[in-house]
């Protein structure tokens, strides 16, 4: 059975850049490992039956479209959802943090 | 002095390196919707819901990029999957606006594969790990800092045209017995490579505009020893920056091992300036992409017979076209390595096909053009002069109108900007000049001004009167026929002229 540490949920927060506290970790950690067991539960009985994994809910495969060129959107559009855009480009803070 | 010489390196060391390589594919759409893919539009006029990761916005796969990357793949002598599918690469940062790029994970269009270069007469056979179809980034200007560099700046400005374009990486395996060459053999792959790529017609493979791009893995170890820890050195945008790069690393890691230090595994920035590369992220904080299968868009399933098609459709490899330039064209086979290496084939194959000899394309493109490309630090086939224009100058020359040192001046006045071959020869007035009334007084004025030249010549030393023909050359800037100057002064000076 899969128990999700704190410590995990800890470092998958910080990968998605998702501020966390302490009670919030306790919770989710719980949460999680509700969810990582449901699942481990569907491998048990797909093992069984010799079900070859799948990651798309619908039998398809090449679903593809030409080459072709369509409009892009006007600018003011695409900038409009920006929190910041300067010279036609979207703006965003300080990349690197030059204290390191 | 922080580095071991490159030739005392690679007697202590042995070298292992690996090349990552990014091509951007000459498709007119992007990879997973219909936006244009024109290189420098004005900024952000080639965006749409789709390739800026807006919410409901869904992807659907560029049927053409495929088949590109199968045609590689092919042509690298690869194994083409039969099933396969796109995956997330989750990772933050500004240029990637989805928060993931759309990449392939463990099940790439193409494996196992390899590519035969040439260097130093020996065929050397570079094994491919992969090759594999993602999406491009966004591309970032830094702002407050000094030259423009990501470090100092103040805050940054992202341009998405070029983030979604369809991305072709080709992962070699770990290259190893490369010797006392690896910058020789790592640049002449990617020369090859290029040259493939360009005949398969997938993209312009221009690497000062980044549509090829590439990484470069470098490691060290003492004969007999396992692989040393491997830095990856990106940002390597030119053939000459591929053989500058590893030589740079291998200076630098022989010292830090011979100092008894360890080489840090990291990625390092190269710089075109200097040569130099720099320390970026260090891997140790290890990367975790969270890759996972791209749930909007379903497995790709590339049918076995279509493949067949594709692969009897390849064209020629260069290294087939080379050896046809060798044979047919009597060019020897130091001068067909000379070009590759210099990656100008494909320059000199178009020059002939726009007239010239194969001995003018090659004299033009080894020689005056080379020199320039290395003045300018760039490779000769990026120079903005075109093979037809090298042509218009050599048939200028045979017809008589310029001069070999009058020819190089034209070239020069083209690689300036100041247009095609005939503007310049007007505009700077380079003409040859073999109208003999407007000589004459060059003539006249070469004789009084070296009696006893003329004396020799009349007294039956022909040979002399090359002294007084160069005169006039030099009178005349150059732009005096010699051949109808020669004449001149031996009638002038009343010997009947043996123009044999």
């Amino acid at each position: 059975m899969p128990e999700i540490t704190r410590e995990e949920v800890a470092h998958l927060a910080r990968l998605a850049r998702l501020a966390l506290d302490d009670s919030e970790l306790d919770v989710l950690a719980g949460q999680l490992d509700v969810i990582l067991g449901a699942v481990a539960q569907i491998a048990e009985v797909t093992d069984a039956a010799d079900v070859p994994p799948t990651s798309h809910a619908v039998p398809l495969v090449n679903v593809t479209r030409p080459d072709a060129v369509v409009p892009s959107l006007p600018r003011e559009k695409v900038l409009a959802g920006a929190p910041a855009a300067e010279d036609g480009r979207f703006r965003v803070p300080r990349i690197l943090d030059d204290s390191a | 002095m922080t580095a071991v010489p490159y030739d005392e390196a690679l007697a202590e060391f042995e070298p292992v390196i690996g090349l990552e390589t990014h091509v951007e594919l000459g498709t007119a759409s992007k990879m997973f919707c219909g936006c244009a893919t024109e290189f420098g539009a004005e900024p952000n006029t080639q965006v749409c819901p789709v390739c800026l990761g807006l919410p409901g916005a869904l992807p659907v796969v560029n049927e053409t990029a495929i088949e590109s990357t199968i045609r590689i793949g092919l042509a690298l002598h690869c194994d083409i999957a039969t099933w396969c599918r796109f995956a997330r690469k989750n990772y933050f940062y500004p240029d990637m606006p989805k928060n993931f790029q759309t990449s392939q994970y463990d099940e790439p269009l193409c494996t196992d594969g390899y590519l035969d270069v040439l260097v130093a007469g020996e065929t050397v056979r570079i094994p491919i790990e992969r090759v594999h179809l993602e999406e491009d980034t966004g591309k970032s200007l830094h702002v407050g800092g000094a030259t423009g560099r990501i470090h100092g700046a103040s805050h940054s400005l992202v341009d998405y045209n070029r983030a979604g374009i369809p991305l072709v990486e080709i992962v070699t395996k770990p290259v190893t017995g490369t010797g006392t060459m690896p910058a020789e053999v790592a640049k002449a792959y990617v020369t090859e490579l290029r040259d493939v790529l360009r005949g398969l017609g997938v993209s312009d493979v221009k690497m000062e505009q980044g549509s090829l791009r590439c990484d470069v893995n470098v490691s060290l170890n003492r004969p007999g020893q396992e692989w040393g820890t491997r830095s990856e050195t990106k940002n390597v945008n030119s053939l000459r920056s591929v053989e500058r790069a590893v030589r740079s690393e291998v200076e630098r890691q022989a010292f830090r091992l011979r100092a008894g230090e360890r080489i840090v595994q990291e990625t390092r920035h190269f710089h075109e300036d200097t040569g130099m590369s720099t320390s970026g992220r260090s891997k140790e904080e290890a990367t975790d992409y969270r890759y996972f299968p791209e749930p909007d868009l379903v497995p790709i399933a590339p049918d076995p017979v279509w493949v067949a098609t594709l692969k009897d459709a390849l064209p020629e490899a260069p290294s087939v076209r080379r050896l046809m330039l060798t044979k047919e064209l009597g060019l020897s086979d130091n001068d067909s390595e000379a070009m590759v290496n210099a990656g100008v084939l494909d320059v000199v194959l178009a020059t002939v096909e726009a007239g010239t000899s194969a001995t003018e394309a090659r004299n033009w493109w080894l020689g005056h053009l080379a020199q320039s490309a290395n003045t300018a630090g760039v490779d000769a086939a990026d120079l903005p002069i075109t093979p037809a224009q090298v042509a218009r100058v050599v048939a200028l020359v045979n017809a008589g109108t310029l001069t070999a040192g009058l020819a190089r001046q034209v070239v020069d006045g083209v690689l300036a900007g100041e247009g095609e071959p005939d503007a310049v020869v007007v505009s700077r007035g380079l003409a040859v000049v073999s109208d003999e009334g407007a000589l004459a007084a060059a003539v006249d004025e070469a004789i009084a001004a070296d009696p006893d030249a003329a004396e020799k010549v009349r007294s039956g030393k022909v040979a002399a009167a090359g002294a007084l023909v160069g005169k006039v050359m030099k009178a005349t800037r150059g732009q005096a026929d010699a051949s109808v100057a020669r004449r001149l002064v031996l009638e002038r000076l009343g010997v009947t002229a043996d123009l044999s």
